[in-house]
């Protein structure tokens, strides 16, 4: 690895160090926290946000850099200055994707930062399912990677049911009131280590989507609008300006399609690049399976929604796939890489013809997987509307929100004219 | 009961009033200044008077600032563009698309089937303000602006993305002397430019087309400029100034009010006073005075007296970008006489005005020595034949060291660009100069002030005593409008925005520009420059973000100018060429454009010639029309660049038996061409390539362009495939290649995302493609047995005819022609880097990607380092001399890989010639924001100057001579041991 001096986190600090990791998506990461808690880390999601945040960013990170990048690690900066923590006791974890985005030099940059800031002695663990960096007192074993496919599982069915809840309910605050509790029943069980293997995962999904099936709500006649974008930008309300809510509170009905889906398009790419390129055929191998493995664990909570009335679950990943390759060639891998547009004429089929295309300001992979293929998605489906919307630290939400106002308006009329969209 | 519609836009107040039956009775209009509540409840007692009957209204309100009155005050609120759509159904129903452009906003509206509507993006800025700022800078108002286009005989070629780039452009076009109506149609050219590209993304625009809006309701020139360039004659409807207003008014929302509850209910509204603020500047006069009387020690007396009869005196003159500066000292250094005058875009004329006046003052001096610094440098120095010239950053230094010998960190903010150095053993060492992105920080002061109806000065101390200045973030100028745009939203008051936007000038000066993290990484002795620092506001700010005390000498303003009079004292010569006064009598000057012949560039040239037949020439970018046919030339530097470019100008077209396959020559083909001309020309294919980038291929293409913040070289390839479909090629091909050759480099081999997929943008986006044969695979050449496996079914499939041996004997002719190129390329490299070292010459290794090869991509950067003297090499020259750089960034992307490994190869190879790196950055590159620091941390560890030049489609050379010269004098100085001369 290019780092000579990284600072490793060894078996030692494992008990002693609180790991603080950045909080991209609340649900999911609340719930995968637990499966580290259950190996025996201190581990604690990030909950710092606001100006100080986006300032230490862009104090201590190249402000040219993507908007998620500088959010992270002013994030972390943030709460080593100030958020009541021992810097000398605690551990950064990152998420290290690899491939040919920029993205995949996060944790470098974020060393980089830490060494400026004066804290070039804390760890930093990257998170990757490509191994590219080796701590001792950190594995991600088998049964823990099973555990945080099931964590993603239930936080991606969890955010689909209160999206398609929260907007109808008779009664304000039910379907929050079923995400906090389930939220809870989840924790236990996965801090205990259980609940992780696909059955499990099918029969409790069962139960979560019967529970939110039974909330009272009202006719569900709202402007369904989708949310695809670059993966920080899409899920954090740090990095969309909370966008979600501020789509609810314009009565929407949002889709985010799930975290699994990325986790199932970055296995499916070494499949393609094996068909592409030729190359190690047990890689391929490999990847096909830990792809089918993840597809298993999206059918069990689909297939939760099926004896439902109110509720479902959208997305099906062979489908995404299907769809991304109507638009653009798969071997267009790096960032979301296909399943941006994947996501996007799979939301229109789903009836979500409505679509915010979130990205860091100058996202390179965006240029051609969001903005680039909007044209041909709207030729495909000329009833399309979707509005790119750039984030950084300078564009203001009032920029944003216009222009999102600017596309539900147009929605709207649409769906005055044609009965779209119900 | 009457509707009212209003609509609050950034920088104005609309309001419509309609009867019932939807009949216009009333319109009104006018600036609010910030004052929205005020102007808007004027507005409405207005509406009162003219209907003493009416108690009731039925108003709606829109427009971009208009959402938080509406929210507060519980009127319905429609988005503005929404609001024109609804008027243009209404008034206009068979019009197709309308073009609106508005105080910071444009937009494009697709009506008719596809219903679609285009806002401009974050980045590319307000058209009426950066009309409004341009007008600024000319010294004319908007309305003579449209006047002087009317009789315009040329235009110029204005960047037209962004208003900061335009104006950099402009800028220089002043300062030549360019003439004023013709500075003006370009203006509204680069608008029509901004707009077409930046909005239309690939849809023509064709049909009825509407002009709405405040800029293109009063110029009526803008609307011609959109006529030619859409090749139309759009729509310029009655009312074209209230159809957002009017839309409002139409809309479905209704509800009533009472007027005078409304008008009463605006008055008091104060806004939510919610924005995000800074501390304030000052908590009491106190502490100002405090602050004021410690800065006033950096006073200097600037009126010295001079002896009876003849003296002599030293003369500088800072042609700046908005302003021209004039010191004169005595012998000794000493200040006799300043002028600080704003550049009317004349600066000959007011260089010939402050030197009259001069010596209408002091008859008896007699200028002994002469020096011109700033961007009017050049044209300046030989008109009025001065000594010497100097470059604004050695000025500035021998400034400051007046004030404080033992400085070592230079920061100065002028009117559109922030320069600042250290300083290091007496040398200028590491020089940050703001990106075409950020620049514009002090007139953007003055701009906004301006739009507020206040001096800068008054302004910016305005803010001193705010309680809670917005907080505007450090973004580049437009961004800060928009920020403004939303605190005046939540009820910021103008002292507020005033600090704010003093805070904004130096953060962004620390963060964007300087990319400080304390001011331990500065310096110690700082020392402060720059008109804009004579605002207490900004050197407060500037102390506060630091918290550290720095130096700002009273003549802040005028240090380039005095530099240049210090320097020209320490450079006397024997015989002062400086004008005297009977001389001045005589001078006339006159400018002429003309294009020049001498290379595909077609650069747009202004030759002034001046009394006794002076001439000057301005526009070029390079240095070809200066040179005289007699001047006897040395033996030409070697300018690798030039070397590579012959290369693969030597790929023609072959006569094939098979067909033709054309080549948009862009991007990665600029290394890969070699390859795939003997792969196909082997095969039996002709290949044609698209011609040399200009200006006209890249505008041609502009319509297809999805994303408008992607980097210049990518959208130049829908021009070049443009230009291949115009040729007639039935065959394109231009492959999506995630990797790149592995050159054992870096741990990996990946493309960026824009090089490895642009093919799928262009697929997506050209329609024409449909028509033709557009080969875009994924093809991998890094491994020449799988390519040939892939090569097989791709080409089988594309063309049908061809044997699976025929693909492999290709393959093995392009591996061999691109093993032969790249040796040539390294032996060429090696072979000048050797005379380099015989002639002791220096060395420059242009850094950057193989794409910037294009001389409308690099602007003759190469070209201007040759004219300076140095030997260019580029890095892939280097190839054989280079190894694995150890980096503490991931190292995978074999472009980048090389230039990490340039950069060690440059500090081993300082040892033995003079020898250095400069790196060029397409703007819009986000990988390079991760290169550019790793390369200045390898280079700076070993001692070395880093120098980044940033390009785009920006065709102004100023900043980046400004910055190449002063690394040539900077090493100069270190060569000569550190040494400078004292004045």
């Amino acid at each position: 690895m290019t780092s000579q001096n990284r600072v490793e986190f060894t078996m030692e600090m494992k008990s002693e160090y609180t790991i603080l990791v950045p909080n991209m998506a609340p649900i999911h990461f609340g719930l995968l926290r637990n499966v580290f808690v259950n190996r025996g880390y201190k581990m604690e999601i990030l909950q710092n946000s606001g100006r100080a945040v986006v300032d230490a960013g862009l104090k201590y990170v190249h402000n040219d850099i993507c908007y998620p990048c500088q959010l992270v690690i002013g994030q972390f900066l943030d709460a080593l200055a100030g958020g009541g923590y021992d810097p000398h006791k605690v551990a950064l974890m990152i998420t290290q994707t690899g491939g040919g985005c920029r993205a995949s030099n996060y944790i470098h940059l974020l060393r980089k930062a830490l060494e400026k800031a004066g804290y070039g002695y804390v760890p930093v663990i990257s998170l990757s399912m490509a191994g590219l960096e080796k701590n001792s007192g950190f594995r991600i074993t088998l049964p823990v990677l099973r555990m945080a496919i099931a964590a993603l599982a239930y936080g991606d069915l969890l955010m689909s049911l209160d999206n398609q809840t929260k907007p109808y309910e008779k009664q304000s605050g039910d379907s929050a009131r079923a995400v906090a509790r389930w939220q809870k029943k989840l924790s236990v069980m996965l801090a205990d280590g259980k609940g992780c293997f696909v059955r499990d995962v099918r029969r409790i999904s069962k139960q979560i989507a019967a529970e939110f099936d039974a909330i009272p709500v009202n006719p569900k006649a709202k402007l369904k609008v989708g949310i695809v974008g670059e993966i920080y930008v899409k899920y954090s309300a740090l990095g969309n300006n909370d966008l979600e809510q501020f789509l609810f509170e314009q009565g929407c009905e949002v889709c985010l399609p799930g975290i699994l889906g990325f986790a199932m398009y970055m296995a499916e790419n070494n499949v393609v690049g094996y068909k592409l390129y030729g190359g190690n055929p047990v890689i391929k191998t490999a990847a096909a399976a830990a792809g089918r493995y993840l597809y298993s664990f999206e059918c069990a909570i689909a297939d939760a929604t099926k004896d439902c009335k109110n509720v479902t679950y959208y997305g099906d990943f062979r489908e995404t796939r299907r769809l991304a390759e109507s638009v653009i060639g798969l071997g267009c891998k790096m960032g979301e890489g296909w399943l941006l547009p994947g996501e996007m004429m799979e939301l229109i089929e789903n009836g979500f013809i409505n679509i915010v295309c979130a990205q860091p300001f100058g996202c390179l992979p965006n240029h051609i997987v969001g903005k680039g293929v909007i044209r041909r998605i709207r030729e495909l489906h000329k009833e399309a509307n979707i509005v790119p919307i750039d984030y950084d630290p300078g564009a203001t939400r009032v920029n944003q929100e216009n222009r999102i106002k600017l596309m539900l308006a147009v929605a709207r009329e649409k769906q005055q004219e044609g009965g779209i969209g119900k | 009961m009457i509707r009212i519609g209003l609509d609050i836009g950034s920088t104005t107040l609309k309001c419509v009033v309609l009867n019932e039956r939807g009949e216009l009775l009333y319109k009104d209009y006018r600036r609010h200044f910030s004052r929205i509540a005020e102007s808007a409840a004027a507005m409405l007692g207005e509406i009162a008077t003219a209907f003493p009957e009416e108690k009731d209204c039925d108003p709606v309100i829109s427009g971009s600032a208009g959402m938080g009155i509406a929210d507060a005050l519980g009127l319905p609120f429609i988005q503005e563009v929404y609001a024109t759509r609804t008027a243009v159904r209404h008034f206009l129903p068979d019009c197709d698309v309308v073009i609106e452009l508005g105080g910071e906003d444009a937009k494009i509206l697709f009506l008719g089937e596809d219903t679609e509507v285009r806002m401009n993006g974050t980045c590319a800025g307000g058209t009426g303000a950066f009309i409004d700022q341009m007008a600024t800078l000319l010294n004319v108002t908007p309305d003579e602006m449209n006047f002087l286009a009317g009789s315009s005989k040329q235009t110029y070629t204005i960047a037209s993305r962004c208003g900061v780039f335009a104006k950099s452009d402009i800028q220089p076009l002043i300062n030549q002397g360019a003439s004023k109506n013709d500075i003006c149609a370009s203006i509204f050219g680069a608008v029509v430019n901004q707009t077409v590209a930046g909005l239309a993304q690939g849809r023509p625009l064709e049909g009825k087309i509407v002009y709405l809006g405040g800029p293109l309701t009063f110029l009526s020139q803008l609307r011609k400029s959109f006529d030619e360039t859409l090749d139309t004659t759009g729509i310029f409807p009655e009312n074209s100034l209230y159809y957002v207003a009017l839309g409002a008014a139409l809309s479905d929302e209704h509800g009533a009010h009472g007027l005078g509850e409304l008008t009463d209910a605006l008055r008091n509204y104060g806004g939510s006073g919610d924005y995000r603020a800074c501390l304030p500047l000052f908590t009491s006069k106190a502490e100002y005075e405090r602050f004021a009387e410690r800065h006033a020690r950096a006073a200097v007396r600037t009126d010295t007296p001079v002896p009876d009869g003849p003296f002599e005196a030293a003369l500088g003159i800072d042609a700046g970008s908005t302003t021209v500066k004039a010191v004169v000292t005595d012998t000794n250094g000493d200040i006799l006489y300043t002028r600080y005058q704003s550049n009317t875009g004349d600066p000959v004329a007011i260089v010939l005005a402050i030197l009259k006046d001069f010596y209408s003052a002091f008859p008896a001096a007699k200028l002994v020595a002469s020096c011109a610094t700033g961007y009017g440098e050049d044209i300046i120095r030989s008109a009025f034949t001065l000594d010497t010239g100097v470059v604004e950053t050695v000025a500035h230094f021998t400034a400051a060291k007046r004030f404080d010998p033992q400085v070592d960190f230079i920061i100065d903010i002028g009117g559109q660009d922030i320069k600042c150095f250290k300083v290091r053993s007496g040398a200028i060492d590491n020089i940050f100069l703001n990106e075409a992105c950020s620049s514009g920080c002090g007139s953007f002061l003055q701009t906004f002030a301006g739009a507020l109806g206040y001096s800068v000065s008054d302004f910016a101390a305005l803010g001193l005593y705010a309680e809670r200045p917005v907080d505007l973030g450090s973004r580049c100028t437009v961004f800060m409008n928009s920020s403004v745009k939303q605190a005046q939203k939540d009820g910021a008051p103008v002292e507020a925005i005033s600090a704010g936007l003093s805070i904004s000038v130096v953060k962004n000066a620390l963060y964007k520009v300087i990319r400080a993290a304390s001011a331990a990484d500065l310096g110690e002795r700082i020392v402060v420059q720059g008109g804009t620092f004579l605002n207490d506001a900004v050197l407060r700010a500037f102390e506060q973000e630091l918290n550290t005390e720095v130096t700002r000498p009273s003549i802040a303003g005028l240090m380039g100018a005095y530099g240049a009079a210090l320097y020209a004292l320490a450079h006397r010569p024997a015989q002062s060429t400086a004008p005297t006064a009977e001389a001045l009598e005589r001078f006339t000057y006159t400018s002429t454009p003309i294009v020049c012949k001498g290379c595909t560039n077609a650069c747009r040239l202004s030759v002034s010639t001046f009394d006794g037949g002076r001439r000057y020439i301005s526009g070029n970018k390079c240095d070809k029309p200066l040179r005289k046919s007699e001047e006897t030339q040395a033996a030409p530097l070697p300018n690798l660049f030039e070397y590579k470019r012959q290369l693969l100008s030597a790929y023609r077209p072959v006569k094939g038996t098979r067909g033709v396959v054309g080549i948009p020559m862009g991007l990665n083909f600029y290394e890969n061409l070699p390859f795939w001309h003997a792969f196909f020309t082997t095969l039996g294919y002709e290949v044609i390539v698209s011609p040399p980038s200009t200006r006209n291929l890249y505008l041609r293409g502009q319509a297809t362009i999805p994303s408008d913040t992607v980097c210049y070289p990518a959208k130049l390839m829908h021009g070049h495939i443009d230009a291949l479909l115009r040729m007639g090629a039935d065959t394109i091909f231009y492959p999506c290649m995630s990797y790149n050759f592995d050159e054992q480099l870096s741990d990996n081999h990946f493309n960026c995302p824009v090089v490895a997929y642009y093919p799928e943008v262009a697929a997506a986006n050209i329609r024409a493609l449909g028509q033709v044969k557009f080969i875009y695979d994924y093809l991998d050449l890094s491994d020449p047995k799988r390519f040939v496996k892939k090569a097989v079914s791709v080409f089988r499939r594309s063309f049908g005819e061809l044997t699976e041996r025929e693909i492999r004997n290709a393959a093995n002719a392009a591996y061999t022609e691109y093993a032969a190129y790249t040796a040539q390329v390294r032996r060429k490299g090696e072979e000048t880097l050797e005379e380099a070292r015989r002639r002791n010459l220096p060395v420059i290794v242009l850094c950057g990607r193989p794409y910037h090869l294009d001389p409308e991509i690099n602007h003759g950067i190469d070209e201007l380092i040759r004219s300076m003297g140095a030997v260019v090499v580029s890095e892939d020259a280097l190839g054989n001399l280079l190894h694995r750089a150890e980096t503490s960034v991931l190292n995978q992307w074999t472009y980048h890989a090389r230039l990490y490994a340039a950069a060690e190869f440059v500090c081993a190879q300082s040892a033995v010639q003079p020898i250095d790196l400069v790196q060029l950055v397409s703007f819009g590159c986000g990988i390079d924001a991760i290169t550019t620091d790793e390369m200045r941390s390898i280079l700076e560890s070993h001692g070395k100057i880093y120098t980044q030049i940033k390009i785009d489609e920006i065709t102004n050379l100023g900043a980046v001579k400004i910055r190449l010269r002063s690394l040539f004098s900077a090493l100069e100085d270190s060569r000569e041991g550190g040494e400078t001369k004292q004045p």
